[in-house]
């Protein structure tokens, strides 16, 4: 069946029954289309278990994270409610009570991760303090009678009542949908539960009449008719439609006030809630994610550096950031066949037993592999290079060491973050994240930050020091592993010399304090003759305190620990398997250039094409290049407007030229047309691209859109 | 310059070199900028604005790019004298005129019209000054004239060709530009430069048009006769390119499955490929194809065929929304519901609209829905919001194909192919042959009359009174009441249309082009 016709667009193909139910499974892709299936099956299981793991460990973090945000908004809405409740009897006082209780929910621009917000939102207010929740968007509501059918239809899935639901089906298509019907089908329902139905005792145990809480996602874009309207119609009911706003806000809390005028504000109560920002959300991702041996696998400084970037020069979104690295796990396990040793480790162990001649051959070419074979003694390089089982044991061993590296790494690297997180102008970056970015990069002792990162550490007060050294101490305890136990010990010891100079501390103060009475009685010229004296003492002398040395000490045992254990991780075997590299597909498929694409197609044919015909210097483009090219490399040289006849002579100039050779055999008249056929087709393309397009300014003529080379 | 005059090869060989280079030398104080222009990176090209094009470089290019290796344009000319009328035509010569105004070659034998006095104040300047003199036109007088010949230069480009040298073409035009400008370049103050090349209302392009020319536009199908002659270039080439996309099919597969959607762009049509991708991995499963370089696709439709064709339901839909949230929640409930889609041009004009656009997302969004679209348009990605991105899901992937846009371009109203017309015009006899005797005599009067009133441009239409009359005349109808029950009928084909003038009568006319119609005249009174 062809997909195209001249009467329709849409063509639908559909396999018979029969067919449809052998579907294939998703491993089958997995492997398919790829010379290298090693393993693959494994793999694809070992992507979807890490995979899941993430998810749900990303999942929990959010609502860790949204966990105060909410307790204090389900507070507010439980407050805001008892006053409805103790006053829900008392007629007089509810009419005065006109205002609805509103929270002001600041999210910030990353909308893309609001949804998951309100989902959680929601399930939390159901489960503490009302069934009726009911969640819109500005783009289901573009008017008063669709905000009000949608609040109707969702209160009514809200309320889960299986008798009723059919008959409420009905009445929701009968009657007209107004705040009218909506009350009494409150009322409706309220009584029906006050009647004593155990079933819905989850809520209506506490309040007779729970409230409704109508969630407005993204309050921005509503129109502001409806908002208004539907405020003051709401505001006239609450008496008897206990009704509390949710506004989803993602820029600032001004929006209120500048959507509605203050007749209408007037009516809501209006309480501002802020959610943690993104960038912190972002640190607590990276640090449950990668800066853990929970999860084997890794990325390298590149990619992360993408990630980042994309979250932070582009969207702010934390979903953005889960994608990203589901794509870059996804691909790595896909493009690595030594992935299958990406796992915890008693399992890889297990794994290398059975490792496929081929996936040794494939350890053996790894770079890291090689490097680490290189440096090994003669008969344990053959061995290596020989011997299948030998290899296995090494292998094992190697990945051991491999965890241990990283359960070190990170310990480290944090202890270090302690370090240089409060320096002046952060030499090292403020956020672990960056820190991270330069240890994977490099050997960071060679970077001058850390060489003035260093300095300024040498200039730390005691104070200061101490905190340091004893959040240090809580981070290398908070391991289970044992691994860095000495250091800790090192640590512990280095804070007791500290307190011990506490006394003498105090000595030297107090002799610096006189001394500098002292100084203040003598006039300018002593002054500085006895400042002079004490700098040349200090140079010549320079007679360190008993801090300063304990400082010292303490500097440079954080130095050895960053040289020891702050490798980057290309220097260990087998990284390859757990970390990935690919930075570029990465790059290619999240944060695509389709106009540089268009562009270097346009104006570089040879780059795609490959064809030394097409090799030209820069900027020129050969007259044997497609079509489309040339009329876009003619059209460059105009200003807005271009004239038709002018373009398809110089394009027929060009052509021409090229085709001299084999034209010699149609009429030259024939050939003209076919010409002109050609560079109708070029305009037309680049019209369907978006370079030009038709005006109706001079006849014969084409607007150029674009302003620039594209 | 014109072709009596060169009657020797060597002549025109020498003539054609010397005009590049005096349009360089012309252009001296611009060539940075002109290299600026052609001979920069290609990163520097995408983001930065570039000077103000001269009208005339196009054609310049296009004889440099001519003479490029290999083939040498001085060679093609001798060889083919057919060229060697064009080239000269497309930088300069225009109309006989010219012609007999280079054969005099005197500027001050011409009919004194105030245009060519006006051109008589420049000519002689032209004459007696050197070429550099043009280059350095820094004199307010000289900027005084050139200001007057731009007014001038919609009618006549040509005055500078009085000279014998065509080259000067370029320069007054070049002088038009203040020198002040020169200056801009070099602050390199893009943004202002920007706006002086669009703070001008009038644009500097040459008159022609593609009536002077015998093969003004051509209709769809000989365009296509015309080119299939025309064997493609590279295909080897292109094949590769194309075998390596071919080989991402599991992995899109694989991706598509695991909850990304798939987005291709790149230049070159990217419905072969997706055709092929259908054939090899689709052939088991659910899926529709959409084109949407289709003018007559819309979201709607696309939630039809999703609604009749795939879930088999008969029912109708209050809305749009409505019918989105049903076969949302359809698929959600049956997870074993998989469905393809495959659009092509996601970017099209009927479907680059925000609503369209959101309802693809909230499609795509589906775990169990897998969307794969191309889109082709420069500022395609400018649809799409941080919400709408997120939704889609999108994993960008470039297929730069080369492949011309054949199927895409077939529907566009373009700029040179002629409407062929054939849709319309067998609608309506489709229409026609359903309507009584009267009504078709109704409607043939008001056709006869729209053609008759074709080459007046204040035509309205046909006032609802005289349209009356003359319809009573003809013994058609015999009150208004009838003509206005059957004039619902033709609105309701949309074959009439009626607009307010400004006295406020009614006015019909029929909104067919008047070949189409014309040419459904013949036919009915060949069958009558």
């Amino acid at each position: 069946m062809a997909t195209s016709s001249v009467s329709k667009g849409c063509f639908v193909f559909k396999p018979n029954f029969k067919k449809r139910k052998i579907s294939v499974p998703i491993e089958e892709y997995f492997n398919e289309g790829k010379n290298e299936s090693e393993d693959s099956k494994l793999r694809f299981e070992t992507y979807q278990v890490i995979w899941q793991q993430m998810k749900s460990e990303t999942e929990k973090m959010q609502e860790e994270l949204n966990k105060n945000l909410f307790d204090s908004l389900i507070k507010f809405l439980q407050k805001s409610h008892s006053g409805f409740q103790k006053n829900s009897r008392d007629w007089g006082c509810q009419i005065k009570l006109r205002e609805i209780p509103t929270a002001a929910l600041i999210l910030g621009v990353n909308v893309t991760d609001h949804e998951f917000t309100f989902r959680s939102l929601t399930e939390a207010i159901q489960n503490n303090v009302t069934p009726y929740v009911v969640k819109l968007q500005a783009r289901d509501c573009p008017d008063i009678k669709h905000f009000l059918q949608k609040l109707f239809s969702q209160l009514m899935d809200c309320h889960v009542d299986v008798e009723s639901k059919e008959e409420e089906k009905d009445i929701q298509k009968k009657t007209h949908c107004s705040m009218d019907s909506l009350s009494s089908w409150y009322m409706n329902v309220t009584q029906k539960t006050d009647q004593g139905k155990p079933r819905k005792k989850r809520t209506s145990s506490q309040w007779q009449s729970p409230p409704v809480v109508l969630i407005l996602k993204d309050m921005e874009s509503f129109t502001t008719k409806v908002l208004q309207d539907f405020i003051i119609i709401s505001s006239q009911h609450l008496h008897e439609f206990p009704l509390i706003l949710i506004f989803g806000i993602a820029t600032s809390p001004v929006i209120i006030h500048r959507l509605l005028p203050h007749a209408v504000s007037s009516l809501l109560c209006i309480e501002i809630f802020q959610s943690l920002s993104c960038k912190e959300h972002l640190t607590t991702v990276i640090d449950k994610l990668l800066l853990t041996t929970q999860f084997p696998f890794n990325l390298s400084e590149k990619v992360l550096q993408i990630l980042t970037s994309i979250f932070l020069y582009y969207d702010f979104s934390i979903q953005n950031f889960i994608k990203g690295l589901q794509l870059s796990l996804l691909e790595h396990f896909y493009s690595q066949p030594l992935s299958v040793l990406c796992c915890n480790l008693p399992e890889a162990k297990r794994r290398i037993n059975f490792l496929s001649d081929n996936q040794c051959e494939n350890i053996r070419r790894l770079p890291s592999f090689r490097r680490y074979v290189e440096k090994q003694a003669t008969e344990k390089q053959v061995a290596l290079l020989t011997n299948e089982r030998f290899l296995k044991e090494e292998t094992q061993s190697l990945l051991e060491s491999l965890h241990v590296y990283h359960t070190n790494y990170f310990l480290v690297l944090r202890c270090l973050h302690q370090f240089t997180s409060s320096l002046p102008k952060y030499p090292l970056g403020r956020q672990i994240r960056e820190l991270y970015c330069t240890c994977l990069e490099k050997n960071i002792w060679d970077s001058e930050e850390y060489a003035s990162a260093l300095q300024l550490l040498r200039m730390l007060a005691k104070d200061e020091l101490m905190t340091i050294l004893q959040k240090c101490f809580s981070v290398l305890n908070s391991s289970s592993e044992k691994q860095l136990g000495s250091t800790a010990k090192r640590i512990e010891e280095l804070l007791a010399q500290l307190q011990s100079l506490d006394a003498e501390v105090k000595e030297e103060e107090d002799a610096s304090g006189s001394q500098s009475k002292g100084l203040q009685k003598t006039d300018l010229y002593h002054l500085q003759k006895s400042l002079l004296e004490m700098k040349e003492l200090r140079r010549t002398g320079k007679k360190q305190t008993k801090f300063e040395v304990l400082r010292e000490k303490v500097v440079n045992f954080i130095d050895s620990l960053v040289r020891e254990y702050l490798l980057p991780p290309e220097t260990q075997p087998l990284y390859e398997a757990v970390y990935f590299t690919a930075a570029h597909t990465l790059h290619e498929h999240l944060n695509a250039a389709p106009r540089l694409a268009l562009h270097t197609a346009l104006n570089n044919p040879y780059y795609y094409l490959k064809n030394e015909v097409l090799k030209s210097e820069e900027g020129c483009i050969p007259n044997v290049a497609p079509d489309i090219c040339i009329a876009y490399k003619l059209h460059l040289e105009c200003s807005r407007l271009i004239n038709l006849v002018d373009w398809s002579e110089a394009f027929a100039t060009v052509v021409t030229a090229a085709e001299k050779t084999d034209a010699n055999s149609v009429t030259s008249e024939e050939r003209n047309d076919i010409i002109h056929a050609r560079f109708i087709r070029a305009v037309s393309e680049l019209e369907l691209l978006g370079f030009v397009k038709p005006t109706k300014r001079k006849t014969d003529h084409v607007a150029r859109l674009t302003w620039g080379g594209c | 310059m014109n072709k009596l005059e060169l009657n020797e090869d060597k002549v025109l060989e020498v003539r054609f070199v010397g005009d590049d280079d005096v349009l360089n030398h012309i252009l001296d104080r611009e060539g940075e900028s002109l290299k600026n222009g052609s001979a920069t990176v290609g990163g520097n090209k995408v983001y930065s604005f570039q000077n103000r094009k001269h009208p005339e470089k196009m054609a310049k290019l296009a004889s440099e790019l001519a003479k490029t290796p290999r083939k040498n344009v001085s060679y093609s000319l001798k060889n083919d004298p057919e060229i060697m009328t064009d080239i000269p035509q497309c930088s300069k010569g225009h109309s006989p005129s010219d012609e007999v105004q280079l054969k005099n070659n005197d500027k001050s034998e011409f009919i004194s019209t105030t245009r060519v006095l006006r051109k008589r104040l420049i000519a002689p300047r032209n004459h007696s000054d050197s070429e550099s003199e043009y280059s350095a036109s820094n004199s307010e007088d000289d900027e005084e004239v050139a200001q007057e010949f731009e007014e001038d230069t919609n009618k006549a480009i040509l005055s500078p060709k009085t000279q014998a040298q065509n080259r000067v073409v370029s320069a007054p035009v070049y002088k038009a530009t203040p020198s002040k400008k020169m200056k801009r370049d070099k602050t390199s103050d893009l943004v202002e430069e920007y706006f002086e090349a669009h703070s001008s209302s009038k644009v500097l392009t040459s008159d022609r048009t593609l009536q002077k020319l015998k093969k003004a536009k051509l209709d769809q199908q000989t365009l296509r006769n015309l080119l299939s002659k025309v064997s493609p270039s590279f295909s080897a080439e292109l094949k590769q390119l194309n075998q390596q996309y071919e080989q991402l099919f599991h992995k899109w597969m694989l991706q598509l499955h695991l909850g990304f959607n798939i987005v291709l762009y790149g230049l070159g049509s990217k419905r072969d490929l997706l055709e092929r991708f259908r054939a090899t991995m689709l052939q088991d499963s659910i899926h529709i194809v959409i084109n949407g370089f289709f003018p007559g696709i819309s979201v709607k439709s696309i939630l039809n065929s999703i609604t009749e064709e795939v879930l088999d339901h008969m029912g109708t839909f209050r809305n749009i929304l409505d019918q989105l949230d049903w076969i949302i929640n359809k698929f959600k409930e049956d997870s074993s519901l998989e469905l393809f889609l495959l659009i092509h041009n996601l970017d099209s004009q009927m479907l680059r609209g925000d609503k369209s656009q959101q309802i693809i997302a909230q499609l795509s969004s589906l775990r169990n829905i897998y969307l794969i679209a191309s889109i082709d348009h420069l500022n395609a990605p400018l649809m799409w919001d941080h919400v709408k991105q997120s939704l889609y899901n999108w994993l960008w992937y470039e297929t730069t194909t080369y492949s011309p846009y054949t199927e895409e371009t077939s529907y566009e109203n373009s700029l040179l192919v002629k409407q062929s017309g054939s849709l319309p015009l067998s609608s309506l006899t489709h229409v026609s042959r359903s309507l009584t005797p009267n009504a078709r005599g109704i409607f043939r009067l008001l056709i006869k009359y729209q053609l008759d009133n074709q080459d007046n441009p204040s035509y309205l239409g046909l006032s609802f009174q005289d349209f009356y009359q003359q319809c009573r005349e003809a013994f058609l109808v015999n009150s208004d009441l009838t003509l206005r029950a059957q004039l619902t009928e033709f609105r309701d084909h949309k074959l009439i249309r009626t607009k307010k003038g400004t006295d406020g009568v009614e006015y019909l006319f029929i909104p067919i082009d008047n070949g189409t119609l014309s040419e459904f005249l013949e036919k009915e009174e060949e069958e009558s």
